[in-house]
């Protein structure tokens, strides 16, 4: 159901990287996993609203008022490359 | 005197105030077993009781509820400066610079982090086999697994190796564990506990609640971790009125309650032992004075289908923020660009379930594919919260068994994500309705522990505890019998070199 053209294009969606011995036996489980998930097609639905999550009518907003964030060297403290100033990261045109 | 390891939280709580133990010999006693931990239940150990205290002044003081109770925490709650990995080699040694609200407000209580808990990584897993710290064993026979994704704080409870845990729970991952382990776990109303500094897997559905030894205990750490949001929270209903008032129960009976018992969720798959083992509780609630009917959930069936598609989308969405970018571990990629430290980052830090559920909830929002998966997914959610609107105007609990097997043998069903996912079958459709539900031990079957679940319409909490206190006190179920044997006396005082304890960063 799902074949390898499939995977590596939801591979490419998930910004994950699939070696060749990996793509065969994702496609195998997906496509078994979805299989199993297929009982939902059998429904009636028409009509029926979807659900995004239970009792959000009662979340808190809180108010709008500028508070402090994290210092500077808090947030890059724990960066696997940073500048005294930004995360570094490679070019997007390497 | 009492041994410190004997007493449950209310117990050391009390025993602490009274000045009839003090609060370091406690801890020690905790950490020298946690330390000589044979199941794989910890990631992190604190060096002493002022290291798990919280970064406030908060000298430990006897005039708070849990004063000096030490608790043992699910890997994925951030904690301030404590290793935070939610077991995966994608974030192994990350130290976050602030602690989640539910943490906090347990510390502000009193209370005392013992260690950090092995789990499934990123909670994503009912086995606790998807960790990049390796397999917990379950204290009763380590063979088997102890369930999960809060395997590790389900093990650390049933060995004795700390007086409660916290864990968290989007499908089943308090309840399961905590029913295969033999201890107590409480899934809490979604929203009335933070999800503010939760690793986050699937956020309509994580909600934290803590795992103990008894239902007492469980109603005093759900009332400490409840609470009023501070200003950055918008993850909690500010539910804090009701839950202060949480009481303990004491209830010894079950007169006037009316107990649903869900047939559609009874059906094959369901061990025969572990079905005379809940047949066994029901009469036992039947003898306390309650009425048991069954009762129907047209949709529940369906349930598993709708879980395993929406909380791997929102699961492929929230895990996003995992790049190598910010925080966590980033991948060599000597020349390559952007695009590259994304894709092998993530290739190289995420284990095998993790990027199936990645794939599967990035294919069912992708084009082509959404309304037929992702879409119709939610309409079933629709039908499910209403099946359970509908149940609750005929009865005032449900009751299933919490797991349909007791504890399964480790590598069994690794290499069959269908079989694994069978394991929530009978969790999942509370964790969908959103409603509260609790797991006691409530038997054997072939010498392990099965799980009965109670389950009620939403913020129901003191009912739940209140009947699953009265069932506890008549089954009667020993939940030190698989404690760990005491570890030799006098141990030294771990030295500082220990205080990373099992981190391995």
């Amino acid at each position: 159901m799902i074949d390898r053209d499939t995977v590596l294009h939801v591979a490419t969606l998930s910004r994950l990287e699939l070696h060749d011995d990996e793509i065969e036996p994702m496609a195998r489980e997906l496509s078994a996993v979805l299989g199993h998930l297929e009982t939902i097609g059998e429904l009636d639905l028409d009509g029926v609203e979807p659900t995004t999550g239970v009792l959000e009518d009662r979340s808190p907003l809180r108010a709008d008022e500028p508070t402090r964030s994290l210092p500077r060297e808090v947030a890059l403290d724990q960066a696997p490359d940073a500048s005294d100033d930004g995360f570094r990261v490679p070019s997007p045109q390497a | 005197m009492t041994d410190p390891i004997s007493l449950s939280v209310i117990d050391a709580a009390s025993a602490l105030r009274r000045g009839d133990l003090s609060q370091d010999e406690l801890f020690t006693a905790y950490r020298d077993r946690a330390a000589a931990d044979d199941t794989n239940s910890f990631t992190w150990l604190a060096d002493d009781l002022r290291a798990g205290l919280g970064d406030r002044d908060r000298a430990p003081g006897t005039d708070r509820p849990l004063a000096g109770v030490p608790l043992a925490v699910k890997d994925l709650f951030c904690v301030t400066g404590v290793p935070t990995a939610s077991a995966s080699e994608l974030l192994r040694g990350y130290r976050p610079p602030y602690t989640a609200t539910a943490i906090d407000r347990l510390q502000h209580e009193g209370a005392t982090i013992l260690g950090k808990t092995n789990q499934d990584e990123f909670a994503m897993g009912s086995s606790n086999e998807n960790s990049a710290f390796g397999p917990v064993l379950n204290p009763w026979d380590r063979t088997k697994v102890p369930g999960g994704s809060s395997g590790g704080s389900a093990a650390a409870v049933a060995a004795g190796l700390a007086p409660a845990a916290i864990g968290t729970d989007t499908g089943g991952s308090v309840r399961q564990p905590a029913a295969l382990c033999g201890v107590v776990g409480l899934k809490p109303t979604y929203g009335t506990v933070s999800r503010y500094g939760m690793i986050a897997f699937a956020s309509s559905l994580d909600q934290a609640g803590p795992i103990t030894r008894t239902v007492a205990d469980a109603a005093v750490l759900f009332r400490a971790m409840t609470g009023p949001a501070d200003r950055n929270d918008m993850t909690s209903i500010g539910w804090a009125g009701q839950a202060a008032g949480i009481e303990v129960p004491s209830a010894e009976r079950l007169d006037g309650v009316r107990i649903g018992v869900p047939t559609a969720l009874l059906g094959e798959g369901v061990e025969p032992g572990v079905r005379a083992a809940f047949d066994a509780a029901l009469r036992t609630a039947e003898g306390l004075g309650a009425t048991v009917v069954e009762v129907e959930l047209p949709h529940a069936r369906h349930a598993l289908a709708a879980y395993y598609l929406l909380a791997p989308a929102e699961a492929s969405s929230n895990l996003a923020r995992f790049d190598g970018v910010r925080y966590g571990n980033r991948a060599d990629i000597g020349d390559g660009g952007l695009v590259e430290l994304y894709t092998k980052t993530r290739h190289d830090g995420f284990g095998a379930e993790v990027k199936r559920r990645i794939m599967l909830g990035t294919y069912a929002l992708s084009s082509g594919f959404y309304d037929a998966y992702y879409r119709r997914a939610q309409q079933v959610r629709t039908k499910i919260v209403e099946d359970f609107r509908a149940v609750h105007e005929q009865v005032d609990l449900l009751a299933t068994p919490t797991s349909p097997t007791v504890a399964w043998g480790l590598g069994e069903r690794t290499d069959d994500p269908v079989a694994m996912y069978q394991a929530d079958v009978t969790t999942l459709p509370q964790s969908l309705a959103g409603v509260p539900a609790i797991s006691i031990p409530c038997g054997l079957s072939e010498g392990l522990p099965v799980g009965l679940q109670l389950s009620g319409a939403a913020f129901s909490e003191q009912r739940i505890l209140d009947a699953a206190h009265a069932l506890e006190q008549t089954l009667g179920f020993d939940v030190t019998a698989a404690w760990m044997p005491a570890p030799p006396a006098s141990r030294p005082a771990p030295s500082a070199s220990a205080s990373t304890g099992k981190d391995a960063a």
